[in-house]
């Protein structure tokens, strides 16, 4: 597994895409333009790209409710995202899902999931279909330091483990379950702590460094392809908005120093130094990546918000197939 | 024709027709597969897939660990990409440990992702009482299911249809509930040789009548039968309709019956307050009201837990004489 500059390039360019999509969403949510409530991703970028460079369109990830970043990380379409966000009918779910459910199954986006810890039984689902079909694609849930309290981890752990299925399951740990610090919601700091509990590997990354997920990723995501199982990876990371929104619901559940001591390990900032400092891009060059992303973002949401909205008479289409 | 005759005539056990249904869907498709609480080497506890291990091997009849919500999700994901997973949730009253997955993954999944995806999912699970299992193990949930949105609900009564209803289950592109009856398994009638499928949504009329209909739900249909019988000794003509599938009801094939007989009686096994048996009601007195010559009537269980003693629980379950004299209450007989 070799960083090659081709590899750089992608880790960042997915992380602005990220971060632009996520600020440019949560202004048009705060101004109001935007129905229904954004859990938004920023701060958490590495994460999703360094993991994702790894994937094919045949693997498959299971969301959070926090789950635009893995759906643009995933390759998502910027006019068919912001066009579910706005719920019109031109969007990735024809406005029937929302932020909290957008998915695109076709390139093996399961979804984002309202239900906390809803996706690892389902990415198990995905990895055991994966192993069934004779495939050597992985399955790999995203979900936070909260959701690994949840019955449903549990069994999903266990399940993937007794079965070896090709899963890697990938903590986002931010340090809080929506507002409860994890000092107050669980007994250890460590979630690989809880690995050895299911007889998987449980290795950690700097969740704010890509490069540094992007090594442990594709060491267990290599095992996962070669039959050796699950693992766990969780990614020690922080969430630069609230938990709803970018500024919540108002509460002071977190300090100014606290966000300030994480702002300075900023993903985005630290893979531009060292592509600057590698000479793989210079700053202007940096600075046309995040203008492409800003224009395409544009035209994105000027589509969306001149799609159609769904027409009143499809609200019961899609309950069931009916052929 | 002769060929035909024959195979029709034979006749099989609830039980083995269960086994029946799930071998020949295994059959039809190399994407199916069996999951759940030993459900292989030991074939389930109620021995409903006696045989299938030996004969599909561990990688398609599946020994999953005692995780209910896990077996759910399993269903969704591999029924997401490209499987047509059955899953076995051994009493219908464990789909308590499986809710959010059943609720609010496996049901939605197709709507909130705006119809890009189809979950094939057949869920086999064993409801009912009169076994003396008491009451975490005897429960008809079967209204739970049939309030969400997204989900198929059949409750097979029938040799012949529990294994009509597996196949048809396993065919059919949405995620479909088959609540079979543990106090069934050994009830004989004919089952076809050949794979076949029963149609989802289509209510059976078990005995033709003209002055009364008794709509019963799963194994109430045959104590609705033995009812009838002991109401045509009073001169009541009962016709007894088996829905057999609760979501999506029939309610055409009710009308109709009662649009003929304009009384009507719903029977379930379940708890009387907020059953099934109060919607179908519900529908019968929008659409046929002016048809109706008496309020619908509901049998069903006292609101109270599931009895484990036996004369307790025999209070507990409605039953022929139960239904024979509800039947006469609405017709205003003593």
């Amino acid at each position: 597994m070799e960083l090659t500059k081709d590899i750089l390039l992608d880790l960042h360019r997915r992380m602005v895409r990220i971060r632009h999509f996520e600020d440019e969403a949560g202004k048009l949510s705060e101004s109001g333009q935007m129905p229904g409530a954004l859990h938004l991703y920023v701060g958490e970028e590495a994460v999703a790209a360094g993991v994702m460079v790894h994937l094919t369109d045949e693997d498959q990830i299971t969301s959070t409710h926090r789950g635009h970043g893995h759906l643009v990380a995933k390759g998502g379409d910027f006019k068919q995202m912001y066009a579910e966000l706005y719920g019109r009918s031109t969007g990735y779910n024809k406005g029937k899902g929302g932020s909290m459910h957008i998915a695109n199954v076709d390139a093996g986006m399961l979804g984002a999931n309202g239900i906390v810890a809803a996706g690892p039984p389902i990415a198990v689902g995905a990895g055991f279909s994966n192993k069934y079909r004779g495939t050597k694609n992985v399955a790999i849930p995203f979900f936070g330091d909260g959701a690994t309290n949840e019955g449903s981890f549990h069994e999903a752990a266990n399940m993937a483990a007794v079965w070896k299925l090709p899963v890697v399951f990938v903590c986002e740990n931010n340090g809080y379950g929506e507002f409860t610090p994890q000092a107050e919601h669980q007994a250890i700091k460590d979630i690989t702590d809880r690995a050895a509990g299911y007889g998987m590997p449980g290795i950690q990354a700097d969740g704010m460094d890509a490069i540094a997920v992007w090594e442990a990723a594709g060491e267990a995501i290599e095992r996962a392809r070669n039959g050796e199982g699950p693992t766990l990876l969780e990614c020690k990371t922080y969430r630069y908005y609230d938990h709803v929104g970018r500024s919540g619901i108002g509460l002071e559940y977190r300090s100014d120093e606290e966000l300030d001591e994480y702002r300075k390990e900023d993903p985005i900032p630290k893979l531009e130094k060292h592509l600057i400092d590698n000479n793989v891009l210079t700053a202007d060059e940096i600075q046309a990546v995040h203008d492409g992303i800003l224009a395409e973002i544009a035209e994105a949401i000027e589509f969306a918000e001149n799609s159609p909205l769904p027409d009143p008479s499809t609200v019961t289409e899609d309950v069931y197939y009916t052929g | 024709m002769t060929a035909e005759a024959t195979t029709e005539a034979r006749q099989l056990p609830y039980i083995l027709a269960i086994t029946e249904g799930v071998r020949q869907s295994l059959q039809e498709y190399d994407t199916s597969f069996l999951a759940g609480e030993d459900v292989g080497l030991a074939g389930s506890v109620f021995r409903i897939y006696k045989g299938l291990y030996a004969e599909f091997g561990p990688e398609r009849v599946i020994d999953s660990p005692i995780s209910e919500a896990g077996l759910i999700g399993l269903g969704v994901g591999a029924g997401a990409t490209g499987l047509r997973p059955m899953i076995d949730i051994m009493f219908s009253d464990f789909i308590g440990e499986c809710m959010d997955e059943i609720a609010n993954q496996l049901a939605k999944t197709r709507y909130m992702f705006g119809g890009k995806t189809t979950l094939p999912v057949t869920v086999l699970t064993m409801g009912g009482g009169g076994i003396n299992l008491a009451a975490q193990h005897s429960q008809s949930l079967e209204a739970w299911l049939c309030h969400i949105p997204g989900l198929k609900v059949m409750m097979p009564a029938t040799p012949h249809d529990v294994k009509g209803a597996i196949i048809a289950a396993n065919r059919d592109e949405n995620p479909v509930f088959v609540i079979m009856n543990k106090a069934s398994l050994g009830i004989t009638g004919e089952v076809p040789e050949e794979p076949y499928a029963v149609n989802i949504g289509e209510a059976i009329v078990r005995r033709e009548g003209s002055n009364f209909t008794i709509v019963a739900i799963g194994r109430m249909m045959h104590e609705a039968m033995t009812a009838a019988e002991i109401l045509e000794k009073d001169g009541i003509d009962v016709e007894v309709i088996d829905p057999l599938t609760l979501q999506p009801l029939d309610t055409e094939t009710i009308l109709t019956s009662v649009r003929k007989t304009h009384r009507a009686l719903v029977v379930h096994e379940a708890v009387r307050f907020g059953g099934i048996g109060a919607e179908i009601a519900a529908q019968i007195q929008e659409n046929a009201f002016d048809d109706l010559d008496a309020p619908v009537g509901r049998i069903g269980a006292p609101f109270s837990p599931v009895p484990f003693s036996p004369p307790l629980e025999q209070a507990y379950l409605p039953n022929a004489q139960k239904i024979a004299d509800g039947v006469k209450d609405l017709i205003g007989l003593d």
